[in-house]
């Protein structure tokens, strides 16, 4: 069922394009008006969410030290994985942004009999996770051509590189596959796994969906239900220069990967999609190990909370105190102590 | 409470229908009614122990009970302290947004990996809170419902907060492996805060509180059996070396505050830890003091919210200043050196009336504790050892073959790794390290922290432990590994319990027990036994 929603959810979507290409006063919304405002609320939204959590103060300097932590100058420490200041924040920011180190760091948990359990290293998640980002990352840059003119040698580098194969007519971009294909394995594993099976929800389903409805879209446009790329270039680049014009022409597969697409833009500030910016947000990663060392101030802070005062505790243990032997700030009243 | 059977929890945990053995529970986790049972919960605070502690709604329940006698106006008091809390805590909020639930964390939660229970994912455990957060507080939440994840706030829902809030030692192993450093201890914290606002907790936490408040140590000590134990202390070493030990209490005008948790004052085999303080103090003539007032170095508060955190805090800085030293030391405890590394400072500094640490004896400057003050015992004692001041016969611990455990806050909230293993290596003959996984930043809790360590509940703290266990258990097997040593309280306390039940044959110590029975004393008899009067190597007969 899970699966299930967000499955008949882009085949709407699809459906929707689809009817909506053949009407031409449809073309006009899905094509032009869509785009437009699709990318006013993510680029609305980001911001806002972004601002949201800037704005929230972070009272407490909380990173997880994952390495040996500024000490005595003779102990070796890890600037990395354990940043003592600024320089060295970014440094880790860098390879968890870049390289998603944590993910690197993953392990499969096993139990035997005994009880006896076992890790073994486990490096796909970090493999398919990196893949899909960054051919969709390729495939975001490759699309500035559309949005150019002229097209920046970048672009035109990338696609060179992108296409280095040469592998059919016209050349089959490698990030295209491998997105299908790290898009598969991402959704293979909610799918299979049992854990994962478990904890998975529409929510997850529905932009792995909808993310390999776009590549399969993009790439029937380009091989199969050809579409007339002047005419593209000619909507997109208007769109671009905020003069839009509807060429007549354009393939019906071009609405429904615009429609899709627009789709990924809106849901993407509702979503766990946000986690792009929070990454770069986290107090556990984006803040260095120094607390000892320099003050880290809460702008909430509550100078009320006193602790239960020492006059408060030897007034009431002063006797036990004297007798024992222990200092006092206040010795006992005369009459008590003649007593003894 | 009763041990569970050790081959029928062994078998239970490797063999039993479990998400971690492949059995897939039934129901969906967005419709679990939780199922409170002894020894699956601590028993709840005492009703007295909030009203002193003026916390809200104090009463009398059971979780076992249908009905909790919650405040009629419950759900709108936690929705007003989540509302505050995400608008206090950046953390919070972006932990409850931007997790994808790629399932990394998963068996990474030593509660997962011992009871299978899907909930004990850190992901779901967090995914219980932030169903409601995605119904109150966000827009895809409230326009999408169940198919965005979210659910009401119902009293199931609140129970299961409180039952798997209990089962989460807020030891951040899952943040160490989540790709955007979600750390659920964030969010367990919050999950217990917002508990509180209701008067649900667990009185294993807050008779602690109550006591260190009033007292100013966990088991409500006063200063008279505070000191006499101390004292107590150093007659036996009086015994076992034939030197006779200062134990200064409330000294104004000493150089430094010693403070350590008070489970080494008077609990086996934090005592023999104890020991080796009082023995490396007396060898430095250290001029220190300890604290009646301030003789709690843990802090529960940090189990209970940042407010009661911040409060029992104060005192360290308080007693400092009325002492008038010049820095803190502080013993070996987890928790405590979090509170201290991480928060202390923010809470209670500046501590603008004491002085950048120095060493009295070798000079060295503690340029990482410069603004705080405060200096961890491992790192006073690896700086001694590294400039010669410390006279050492590690075959006195021959009899040992240890291994280390990394305490959760030490190494994943302050970094401290290679101290306690530098000492190591100068006051034992070998000492063997456990498989990569299960140390330093991935090292496993003992089970029992963040005041789980109640014996109400030993199936549940036998099965978290189990991962710690089981790594020791490997040692053992291949090294004969015999002693279980590690830089912390609590651990001491609990990991005691666990390898007698794991691992017989295991013994657990601090590292500063070990120092203390190396450490040649001017004067000194010659020693036949070990802080616990244990013969040494070559001398059992």
């Amino acid at each position: 069922m899970k699966v299930l929603y967000p499955f008949i959810a882009v085949l709407a979507l699809v459906a929707v394009a689809l009817v909506g290409s053949q009407i031409s006063g449809l073309q006009y919304l899905l094509g032009i008006a869509l785009p437009y405002l699709a990318f006013a609320i993510f680029l609305g939204g980001f911001v806002y969410r972004v601002l949201q959590w800037a704005k929230t103060p972070v009272p407490f300097r909380i990173p997880t030290t994952c390495g040996q932590g500024k000490s005595l100058s003779w102990i070796k420490r890890d600037p990395l994985d354990c940043p003592n200041n600024k320089l060295e924040v970014a440094g880790r920011m860098f390879l968890e942004i870049f390289l998603f180190r944590s993910l690197f760091r993953n392990t499969k948990a096993e139990i035997g009999e005994g009880p006896q359990l076992s890790y073994g290293s486990s490096k796909y998640l970090w493999l398919f996770g990196i893949l899909f980002h960054y051919s969709f990352l390729v495939i975001i840059l490759r699309h500035l051509r559309l949005f150019t003119e002229p097209i920046p040698l970048f672009v035109k580098v990338i696609e060179f590189g992108d296409g280095i194969l040469q592998l059919g007519a016209p050349t089959i971009y490698q990030t295209d596959l491998v997105l299908l294909g790290a898009v598969a394995f991402l959704l293979g594993r909610r799918l299979i796994m049992p854990q994962l099976r478990y904890i998975s929800l529409p929510a997850d389903y529905f932009p792995l969906l909808l993310i390999f409805a776009i590549a399969v879209s993009g790439i029937l446009m380009r091989w199969v239900f050809r579409v007339d790329i002047i005419a593209v270039k000619q909507l997109t680049d208007g769109i671009a220069s905020f003069s839009p014009v509807l060429p007549d022409g354009i393939g019906a597969m071009f609405f429904v990967h615009v429609v899709l697409v627009c789709t990924l833009l809106i849901y993407f500030p509702f979503s766990k999609l946000m986690h792009m910016g929070g990454v770069f947000l986290s107090p556990t990663r984006n803040m260095s190990n120094n607390s000892r060392a320099v003050r880290h101030i809460n702008p909430w802070n509550d100078p009320n909370i006193k602790p239960h005062s020492y006059a408060d505790y030897e007034d009431e243990f002063r006797e036990f105190m004297v007798e024992a032997g222990l200092p006092v700030d206040k010795e006992l009243p005369p009459a008590e102590k003649k007593e003894e | 409470m009763a041990l569970p059977k050790l081959e029928e929890l062994s078998k239970s945990v490797a063999k039993g229908p479990s998400l971690m053995t492949g059995g897939i529970p039934k129901h969906d986790w967005l419709e679990t009614t939780p199922v409170f049972k002894p020894e699956n919960f601590p028993y709840p605070t005492k009703q007295e122990k909030l009203e002193y502690l003026k916390f809200p709604n104090p009463r009398e329940w059971s979780p076992e009970d249908e009905d909790w006698k919650l405040p009629s106006n419950w759900k709108d008091i936690i929705l007003q302290g989540f509302k505050e809390r995400i608008d206090k805590f950046r953390s919070f909020r972006i932990f409850m947004d931007c997790c994808v639930r790629c399932g990394a964390c998963a068996d990474k939660c030593h509660f997962f990996l011992g009871t299978g229970d899907p909930q004990n994912m850190p992901v779901l455990r967090a995914e219980l809170i932030r169903s409601v957060y995605r119904n109150d507080f966000t827009t895809a939440g409230k326009l999408f419902g169940k198919m965005a994840g979210a659910r009401d706030l119902t009293i199931d829902v609140l129970k299961e907060w409180a039952q798997y809030a209990y089962q989460c030692t807020e030891c951040r192993r899952c943040s160490v492996f989540c790709p955007y450093g979600i750390d659920t201890c964030e969010i367990t914290m919050m999950m217990r805060e917002l508990l509180h606002l209701v008067g649900i907790s667990i009185n294993w936490c807050m008779e602690p509180v109550a006591n260190s408040n009033r007292t100013g140590n966990h088991m409500g000590l006063q200063p008279h059996t505070y000191y006499e134990n101390v004292q107590y202390l150093a007659d036996d070493i009086e015994e076992i070396t034939g030197v006779k030990v200062d134990v200064p209490f409330n000294k104004k005008g000493a150089d430094i505050l010693f403070i350590t948790p008070s489970a080494d004052v008077f609990a086996e085999p934090g005592i023999y830890t104890c020991m080796g303080y009082l023995i490396l103090f007396h060898y430095l003539g250290l001029n220190y003091t300890w604290s009646t007032y301030s003789s709690e170095g843990g802090n529960f508060g940090l189990f209970t919210s940042n407010e009661m955190m911040k409060k029992l805090n104060a005192k360290m800085y308080a007693e400092a200043e009325r002492l008038g030293v010049k820095w803190i030391l502080g013993g070996e405890c987890g928790h405590m050196w979090r509170v201290v590394h991480q928060y202390m400072d923010t809470m209670n500094g500046p501590a603008d009336f004491l002085e950048e640490p120095v060493s009295p004896i070798t000079g060295t400057k503690f340029e990482n504790a410069a603004s705080t003050k405060m200096v961890h015992i491992s790192e006073f004692t690896a700086d001694l050892i590294k400039h010669g001041k410390l006279k050492l016969d590690p075959s006195r611990n021959a009899h040992r073959i240890p291994t280390f455990h990394d305490s959760c806050n030490p190494a994943r909230a302050m970094g401290l790794l290679d101290e306690p293993r530098y000492i190591l290596d100068h006051v034992v003959p070998k000492w063997h390290e456990m498989p990569e996984n299960t140390i330093r930043e991935k090292t496993f809790c003992c089970g029992s922290g963040t005041a789980l360590n109640t014996d109400e509940i030993m199936d549940l703290r036998m099965r978290s432990g189990l991962p710690r266990a089981n790594a020791v258990k490997f040692v053992q097997d291949k090294f004969n590994v015999n002693m279980l040593s590690c830089v912390c309280a609590i651990d001491r306390a609990t990991l005691l319990s666990l390898v007698n039940y794991w691992t017989p044959g295991v013994d657990v110590c601090g590292i500063s027990e070990l120092v203390g029975n190396a450490l040649v004393l001017d004067g000194e008899i010659k020693r036949e036994t070990g802080l616990r009067f244990e013969p040494l190597a070559g001398m059992e007969g």
